[in-house]
C-alpha cells in the first residue's frame, strides 16, 4: 500500500513550529513509518515541487518569491495545513503592516537596501491561496500537529478546538489572574491549545494562539481600560503575536487611533 | 582535468535551521565564486521592538528563533536589568543557568543526531540513519527531550517559554517537579556519557585550520549565561565594548550581516567555548574528554560535534547539581521602576555569543534595539572554511562529492539562518 505523502514547507518564521515534529521523540520515528516525507528541508528531505497529500506550511508570506512559491505548494498539495501564527496570521513580523514608516525600515537597517527583497506587509498564507486547515499557536504543539496528521491519515477532518483559554484554565484549576491580580489577561478572547500555560505560572495570557470563537474583544478592551491600562497598552495587547487576525486587528487599531483622545 | 568549469548551486540547504543556499563557481581548478547565500526574508524585529514596553521584550525576542528562544530571553533580560538596576538573586541566577542548560541539551542533541551525524555516516537524514542505527537515534531523541523537559520545568513549554520575565521567573516550580526532573536526568546520565565517546568515534575529517576562537569567559564557571568576551588571541573585553573590536558589514548576497574581529573571520560556538574554557569544565566532563581521545584545544573544526557532546554532559552535570539543591522561593522575580538608559547583554547561545543592546526611555519603552546573533559572527568563518576545505578536498572531485562536502562543512557550524536574518545592525550608511 502506498503511504500518504507529506511535505513541510517553511516561509518567514523562527522554525519553532517545525519543532513540533522534530521534538516529537519516538513519535517522529513512528510518523516517518506511517507517511512518506517528501519535503522537509530542516530534517533533510528536499523536493519542494513534490505532489503530496498533505502540505504543512510554516511561516508568513513576505516576499514576491514567497507568493510564487506558496502557489506551487498549493497546486502540489491535496490538503494544505498552516502551522502556527506566522502562516495563519502573518506572525509577529506582521507588526510592520500598516505602519507608515515601515517602508523605510529596510533602508534603516541595511547598508545596501537594494539587495533586500521584502514586501511591505507580512501576510498569512490564506491571503494568497486556499487553506484547508489552520492550526493556531505560537508555537503549535506536537499534540496539535500529530492529532491533525492522525485524523487526516484516517480520512476525517481534524478536531480544531476554538474555545477560549478560560475553559482550559478552569479545568486545570488555576486561580484567575484577571480577577485575583487585575492582570490584563487575554484568556477570555484567546483560543485554547497551549494548556493555559500563562495563568498556570501566574501571569496574564498574551494571546499567542489567536482569537477564540466569537470573542467579545470590544468588551475585553473596555475592561482593560477600566482596570487602568492606558489605551496604547490596550492596543498592544491585541496587536501582538496575531495582529492581523480579526477582531484583534480592528480593536487594536481603534485603541491605537484614540491613544491621545 | 583542471580545465573544467563547474557551477554548483545548492538552492536550499538541507538540515540547517532557516533558508540558505550555496553558490560555488570553479574555473580552471580554482574557486571563482563562493557565497553562502542567506535569503530568508528579513523580519525587521529591531524596528518593531521600538516603542514596545521592556516587559514585552522577552516574549518578542524569543520569536526570533524557535530552537534557541531561551538564549534570546536570557541575553535580553540581562541587558534590560542592567538598565533598571536589578541585581538577580542567587536563586534567579541558578535557575537561569538551569533553564539555559535545557536549551543547550535540546539544541545540541537535535543538531548532533537530526542534522549533523547523517553526514558522517552516509545517510540523507536521521530517519534513514535510524534504520541502521536505531538505538543511536533513539538515544539522541531521549536526550533532546530531557533538554526540553528542563525548559518546560521553568518555562511551561520548550519553544517560546512563558515563564521568563524581566527580573526573574514568573513562578517557582514546586519541589516535587524538581525531584521528578532530577530523577529523569540522573537515569539518562550514562547515555550522555556514552554519547561523547560515540561522537569522537565518527569518521570525522582530520584537517586543521588557523582561526581565532571567541567566547564568553572569566566567569568562574563554564560560560553559559554571562561572562567577559575572551579569545584565543588574548582578547579580554567587557561586553559593553563589543563594538570597539567587532565590526559588522552587509554582504550583497545575504540578508544577514557578516561580523569580523579586526578584519578577520572568527569562530564562536561549542568548539570555541571548549577550547577557551577547558579549566572550567566539571571534573566528570574532563575525564570524559580525556577518555574520548580528541585533544583540546583543537584546530579541527569538525571536532565541533565532539564539543557539542561534551557540552551536553556539562549541561547535565550542572542541571543535576542545581536540581539537587533546588528549593522554591517566595521571590522568583525582582521589580524595579522603569528608567532611561542603555544596557548590554551577552550569553552563550548553543551556537555561540548572542549579544544584545537596548536603549530605554524613562517610561520603559524601547528606543532602540540591536542584536548580534552567533550565525552572523560565524558566517565569514564558514565561507573561509569552505574555501580552505574544498581546496583541500580537491576541486577535481565529482560535482556531487564536492557538493556533499560543502554541505557537510556548513552543517558542522550548525548555522541558524532564522536567527541570522532577523537582527541586523542598525547602521545607516549615508552616500556621499
Amino acid at each position: 500500500m502506498n503511504r500518504p505523502r507529506i511535505a513541510v514547507h517553511k516561509f518567514a518564521s523562527c522554525d519553532g513550529c517545525q519543532l513540533a515534529f522534530l521534538n516529537a521523540g519516538e513519535a517522529l520515528l513512528t510518523l516517518a513509518q506511517r507517511v512518506e516525507i517528501l519535503h522537509f528541508a530542516e530534517a533533510g528531505w528536499i523536493d519542494p515541487f513534490a505532489e503530496v497529500d498533505v502540505a504543512f506550511v510554516e511561516g508568513s508570506i513576505s516576499t514576491q518569491h514567497d507568493i510564487e512559491r506558496i502557489r506551487v505548494v498549493r497546486e502540489s498539495a491535496k490538503f494544505l495545513v498552516t502551522i502556527g501564527a506566522c502562516a495563519t496570521a502573518g506572525g509577529l513580523q506582521a507588526l510592520r503592516n500598516g505602519v507608515k514608516e515601515a517602508a523605510s525600515w529596510v533602508a534603516d537597517i541595511y547598508a545596501s537596501p537594494e539587495y533586500i527583497e521584502c514586501l511591505p506587509e507580512s501576510r498569512p498564507v490564506s491571503a494568497h491561496v486556499k487553506v484547508d486547515l489552520e492550526l493556531w499557536g505560537c508555537p503549535v504543539t506536537t499534540e496539535q500537529v500529530l492529532a491533525a496528521t492522525a485524523s487526516l491519515l484516517n480520512g476525517v477532518m481534524p478536531v480544531n478546538p476554538d474555545e477560549p483559554v478560560c475553559v482550559e484554565c478552569k479545568r486545570r484549576g488555576h486561580a484567575c489572574v484577571l480577577v485575583t491580580q487585575n492582570a490584563p489577561c487575554m484568556g477570555p478572547v484567546t483560543r485554547t491549545g497551549c494548556g493555559a500555560l500563562c495563568p498556570g505560572v501566574g501571569r496574564a495570557c498574551y494571546g499567542c494562539f489567536g482569537p477564540a470563537e466569537l470573542p467579545n474583544a470590544a468588551s475585553m478592551a473596555k475592561h482593560f481600560e477600566q482596570a487602568g491600562l492606558a489605551r496604547r497598552d490596550v492596543a498592544r495587547r491585541f496587536l501582538f503575536i496575531t495582529s492581523t487576525a480579526q477582531p484583534f486587528a480592528d480593536i487594536g487599531q481603534q485603541y491605537r487611533d484614540k491613544e491621545h483622545d | 582535468m583542471t580545465k573544467r568549469t563547474v557551477n554548483l548551486n545548492v538552492p536550499v540547504l538541507a538540515r540547517v535551521e532557516g533558508e540558505g543556499a550555496l553558490d560555488l563557481g570553479i574555473v580552471n581548478g580554482e574557486i571563482s565564486e563562493l557565497g553562502l547565500r542567506i535569503f530568508e526574508p528579513p523580519r525587521l524585529f529591531e524596528k518593531f521592538l521600538e516603542g514596545r514596553s521592556y516587559m514585552e521584550v522577552p516574549d518578542m525576542v524569543a520569536r526570533i528563533c524557535g530552537i534557541c528562544p531561551v538564549a534570546y530571553q536570557m541575553s535580553a533580560v540581562q541587558a534590560l536589568e542592567s538598565i533598571l538596576g536589578i541585581e538577580p538573586t542567587p536563586w534567579i541566577r541558578d535557575m537561569r543557568r538551569l533553564f539555559y542548560c535545557g536549551e543547550w541539551i535540546e539544541s545540541h542533541s537535535l543538531h548532533i543526531h537530526l542534522l549533523a551525524a547523517p553526514d558522517f555516516l552516509g545517510f540523507a537524514n536521521a530517519i534513514d540513519m535510524a534504520g541502521k542505527h536505531p538505538e543511536i537515534v533513539r538515544r539522541g531523541l531521549r536526550i533532546q527531550e530531557a533538554g526540553n523537559a528542563i525548559i518546560r520545568f521553568l518555562g511551561g513549554r520548550s519553544v517560546h517559554p512563558v515563564g521568563v520575565r524581566v527580573g526573574g521567573f514568573w513562578h517557582a516550580p514546586p519541589s516535587a517537579a524538581a525531584a521528578k526532573l532530577l530523577a529523569e536526568l540522573e537515569a539518562l546520565l550514562p547515555e550522555v556519557e556514552a554519547l561523547a565517546g560515540w561522537t569522537a568515534s565518527l569518521p570525522l575529517p582530520g584537517e586543521t585550520q588557523d582561526f581565532e576562537c571567541v567566547s564568553l569567559g572569566r566567569a568562574n564557571e563554564y560560560p553559559i549565561t554571562q561572562g567577559r568576551i575572551v579569545s584565543s588571541e588574548g582578547l579580554d573585553l567587557d561586553i559593553a565594548d563589543f563594538d570597539s573590536e567587532f565590526k559588522e558589514s552587509h554582504a550583497p548576497h545575504s540578508t544577514a550581516l557578516h561580523c569580523h574581529h579586526r578584519g578577520r573571520d572568527y569562530l564562536v560556538g561549542p568548539l570555541a567555548r571548549v577550547n577557551l574554557n577547558l579549566d572550567q569544565l566539571p571534573g566528570e566532563t574532563r575525564k570524559l574528554l580525556e577518555a574520548c581521545g580528541v585533544r583540546f584545544p583543537s584546530a579541527n573544526i569538525f571536532h565541533s560535534i565532539v564539543a557539542r557532546a561534551l557540552e551536553i554532559h556539562v549541561a547535565f552535570v550542572e542541571a543535576i547539581r542545581l536540581l539537587k539543591a533546588y528549593a522554591p522561593t517566595d521571590t522568583p522575580y525582582l521589580e524595579a521602576a522603569p528608567r532611561a538608559g542603555i544596557g548590554f547583554g551577552a550569553s552563550e547561545a548553543p551556537r555561540g555569543i548572542l549579544w544584545h543592546r537596548y536603549e530605554l526611555d524613562d517610561s520603559g519603552s524601547i528606543v532602540s534595539a540591536r542584536i548580534v546573533p552567533p550565525t552572523s559572527q560565524n558566517q565569514a568563518r564558514m565561507e573561509a572554511d569552505l574555501r580552505t576545505s574544498l581546496n583541500h578536498f580537491g576541486l577535481d572531485q565529482p560535482e556531487e562529492r564536492i557538493r556533499h562536502h560543502a554541505e557537510t562543512v556548513i552543517r558542522n557550524y550548525d548555522p541558524c539562518i532564522s536567527c541570522a536574518t532577523h537582527f541586523l545592525k542598525l547602521n545607516i550608511k549615508k552616500k556621499a
